[in-house]
């Protein structure tokens, strides 16, 4: 595990986000089979590791079987279209032997779910996966030793079924698993013995499932956090500052007390007006005369690149080998540039948004967050109240790709609901989404890289300037290498970033990426080989050779050097564990610079593939949504003042905007399953870049590629 | 001033006071608790709000209250009938075209009056009749197959 995967995160220790003790939770649980597990997660093992205490001994998320039979897992893992909620109830359902509508999933739910550090990273299926097997095939054996003694047989007689247990050969002994667990109260904590299903033997893990979501979504009846109601609730509008870092120096907000049923709570720096309608709280907040100082703070998105290098911390070796100055010495040709990146917003289509309660000394929340236990710590902090008398719900999540694990909403729905004595939603607008977002952080790579006259790369020398490390470490290879990474992470230090910076959607591998493999394809050039052949030619990784055969192969790939003006690209590159390739055809209009990608094939080998379906629907999102960081994605600023406010400035990509859209899943059934959700993503600047070039002759240095530096560039 | 403004919501007949200018999307989502229209952006930039009025799809954040008086609204929960889905809804589950599931309201509903209008639409139709809806998850794609596949849907029905 790398640093930078954990040093952002904010970690506690995971018993007190418990909030019930475990006698008390056990009681509440009720009859039937409860199987305790502990998810073997690196990052929250690593994290106890520094913090100096011993690994827990204790359970962090369990399964249920209920006295009726059916099957639920309590996870703090939320749904945000990812879909796990499928893909968890299907290896719960295989390893079981129930029907997938025998699974019911109680998700991001801080009374009944075990601590969670959030849903990131990639890593629901990685770290929850294994052991949510584990757990549930711990089950089947506490069931099938129950139907041993209830049917008067030995277990190795048996078989489940489908949420029965049966003789093997006389199938008319047989007994249901409701049967087995009336009345009983059997718990269990998983010491990880249990014999998995071997892949070979999976039912529904690894064929296509469609989504359990999918006809809430559909109907309009699925709620999300500001579909809930509670009486009396109130609508906020909080007064924002009109830039990052400005100062208020006055307030003035008779003019808002006069609106209708308005309430007005002025709590130091929080003013915010309240209103059972929420566009008379839009009508009161206007109301408010305000004059705020402004930093004084220059810095914009063009001179951002310059301020960054300036202020950029000592570097740390990622990885290193061979020898810098021997490398330059053997190489033919050495190619030295600076790559930019500028910020880009999640801007998932729901803002961040939440509800608040509070009942004497206990608050509900239901939130729109990637994080349930950190905002349940946040809002327990801000309310002077003890984590467990704070329940965090969470609905379905609108969209997050790492933006939601900031729980500003929350806490300030909780201190309001607290101050006005009443329920109180906060919706963000998209202005205050454009405003608060824990951006993509800019950032810069500066790459020397060299070939020798045989076409072998001789010399790679790269720093990263707050992207962060995740991607920056090369997989070609090349005898002389060095990888450097300043900055720590993708927060950066203070007095670096004009605002909050953060994870997004694969952070710091799309920056890496494009980087990494635009260069590589300036290195192809130079060498006069054809961009796959040269990168074949440089590894020996035989999983990146797989991926990178297999999306030529399904492109109909045929050499050329480039530009050949067909306007080809190739990118490669690894995420969360798993292996990506795509190739991509553009449409260059050299008049305009517009750039339409008309085709794009991603080959991806994420080991075994729980719901194949799932997957390649995640490649698409992930295509679509590259799309944007790639062409046209880039918050516009000046000091700490944002000058995109909605989507007409902030361009995202829409229908026009897609390629056909072709995927090839290496499926690994005896490999772990790998994250899927972030890697398809992290070659769309380089795939891009480099199919531009082969159109038009024309380098693309810095995202996004716009018509405007399209054209400049040609 | 007072005003009375008489519509049909989902088939049946409702009438709504009003003393100021409201916005449909907002009555729809407190007074009428028809949360499955949704808020994406409040300026008519992503479509999330998306509802029918007489049959056509219209922005509800845009869409003053005073402007539907005699008309007939359709949201999202009054799409399937008789606990039938819609075919558009069916297809939209059928080719998984969505995510998050945020858009898809207003995707459905947009979708619906695009097929009203053109009950074969080409894939370029789709695409530009489509093209002001957003969906951050990516499901384009996947979406315009469902549309495909509920419009022959419609038309064997
Ligand atoms: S909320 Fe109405 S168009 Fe975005
Ligand atoms: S499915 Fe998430 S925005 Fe469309």
């Amino acid at each position: 595990m790398k640093k930078e995967d954990y040093m952002d995160i904010d970690f506690y220790d995971d018993r007190t986000g418990l909030p019930l003790s475990r006698r008390e939770f056990l009681k509440l649980m009720g009859g039937g089979i409860v199987i305790l597990f502990s998810v073997g997660d690196p990052l929250l093992l690593e994290a106890q590791r520094r913090r100096g205490q011993s690994l827990p001994d204790d359970f962090n998320a369990f399964l249920r079987i209920g006295e009726n039979g059916r099957v639920t897992c309590f996870t703090g893992k939320i749904e945000m279209g990812q879909g796990v909620i499928t893909s968890l109830a299907q290896m719960l359902a295989d390893e079981l032997e129930v029907h997938l509508d025998f699974v019911d999933m109680v998700m991001g739910d801080t009374d009944l779910c075990p601590y969670d550090m959030g849903t990131f990273g990639s890593m629901t299926t990685r770290f929850f996966g294994p052991p949510l097997r584990a757990a549930a095939a711990e089950a089947r054996e506490v069931l099938i030793e129950l139907a041993a003694e209830y049917l008067q047989v030995s277990t190795s007689q048996l078989k489940a079924e489908a949420g029965v247990i049966y003789h093997k050969s006389q199938r008319q002994k047989k007994v249901t698993y409701a049967q087995l667990t009336k009345g009983k109260k059997i718990v269990r904590k998983l010491k990880g013995k249990a014999v998995l299903e071997k892949p070979s033997d999976f039912t529904i893990v690894g064929t296509p499932v469609l989504r359990r979501d999918a006809v809430a979504k559909v109907t309009g009846e699925a709620k999300f956090a500001g579909d809930i109601r509670e009486p009396g609730m109130l609508y906020a509008r909080i007064l924002r500052p009109p830039a990052h870092g400005a100062r208020m120096i006055s307030v003035d907000t008779s003019g808002a007390k006069k609106i209708r049923g308005t309430q007005v709570i002025e709590n130091d720096d929080l003013i915010a007006v309240l209103n059972e309608d929420p566009e008379l709280a839009e009508e009161a907040l206007g109301q408010i005369k305000v004059r705020f100082e402004k930093l004084d703070s220059q810095v914009d998105d063009k001179t951002i690149f310059d301020h960054l290098l300036k202020v950029a911390p000592e570097g740390d070796i990622v990885s290193q080998g061979g020898d810098l100055a021997k490398g330059e010495e053997i190489s033919k040709s050495v190619v030295e540039k600076t790559y930019l990146d500028g910020y880009v917003a999640h801007a998932p289509i729901e803002t961040h948004t939440a509800l608040a309660k509070i009942e004497g000394d206990k608050a509900t929340i239901w939130a729109s967050t990637q994080g349930p236990f950190g905002l349940q710590r946040g809002a327990a902090s801000v309310l002077g109240f003890p984590a467990k008398k704070v329940r965090v719900i969470t609905p379905f999540v609108g969209g997050g790709f790492g933006g939601k694990n900031s729980n500003q909403q929350g806490e300030e729905a909780a201190i309001l609901a607290k101050l006005s004595g009443k329920p109180v939603q906060v919706t963000w607008t998209r202005a205050e989404e454009f405003f608060y977002d824990t951006f993509r952080p800019a950032a810069v790579v500066k790459i020397k890289g060299g070939v020798n006259g045989s076409g072998r790369i001789t010399l790679w020398d790269y720093g990263v300037y707050f992207a962060g490390e995740r991607g920056a470490q090369h997989f070609y290879n090349i005898p002389n290498h060095r990888t450097m990474a300043f900055s720590a992470g993708w927060r950066g230090a203070p007095g670096s970033h004009p605002f909050a910076t953060g994870p997004w959607r694969a952070p710091a591998n799309n920056t890496n990426t494009f980087a990494r493999e635009s260069h590589i394809d300036i290195l192809a050039a130079k060498a006069g080989i054809d961009p796959l052949e040269f990168r074949l030619k440089n590894l020996k990784d035989e999983r990146m050779i797989r991926v990178l055969q297999a999306a030529a192969k399904k492109f109909g790939w045929k050499p050329a050097k480039a530009p050949s003006g067909r306007g080809y690209g190739i990118a490669a590159g690894i995420d969360a564990g798993t292996y990506v390739a795509h190739i991509a055809e553009v449409k260059v209009n050299k008049k305009t610079g517009h750039v339409q990608v008309k085709r794009v094939v991603c080959a991806q080998d994420m080991g075994l593939s729980i719901n194949p379906e799932g997957a390649k629907i995640q490649i698409e999102g992930c295509i679509t949504m590259g799309l944007g960081y790639a062409l046209s994605e880039d918050i516009h600023f000046k000091g700490g003042e944002i000058f995109d406010m909605n989507f007409d400035t902030y361009e995202i990509p829409k229908f026009s905007w897609l390629p056909r859209i072709e995927t090839v899943l290496i499926d690994d059934r005896e490999a772990a399953p790998q994250g899927g959700g972030e890697p398809p993503i992290i070659c769309m600047g380089g795939v891009i870049a480099n199919a531009i070039y082969d159109a038009t002759g024309a380098r693309l240095l810095q995202l996004p590629m716009t018509p405007a530096r399209v054209k400049a560039a040609m | 001033m007072k005003k009375t403004i008489r519509f049909k919501l989902n088939g049946q007949p409702k009438s709504l006071t009003i003393d100021r200018e409201r916005m449909l999307l907002w009555v729809l989502r407190t007074d009428f608790g028809l949360t499955g229209t949704k808020f994406g952006c409040g300026e008519g930039f992503c479509g999330a709000c998306t509802v029918l009025v007489n049959n056509e799809a219209e922005r509800s954040c845009q869409f003053p209250l005073e402007d539907i008086d005699g008309k007939e609204i359709i949201t999202i929960e009054g799409l399937a009938k008789n606990a039938r889905l819609h075919p558009l809804q069916e297809a939209f589950v059928k080719h998984d075209a969505l995510q998050c599931g945020f858009c898809t309201s207003g995707m459905i509903l947009n979708a619906y009056s695009l097929l009203l209008k053109n009950p074969e639409p080409s894939h370029k139709d789709i695409i530009e009749g489509m093209e002001y809806n957003l969906c951050r998850c990516g499901s384009y794609n996947r979406i315009v197959q469902a549309i495909q596949t509920a419009a022959k849907e419609m038309k064997g029905g």
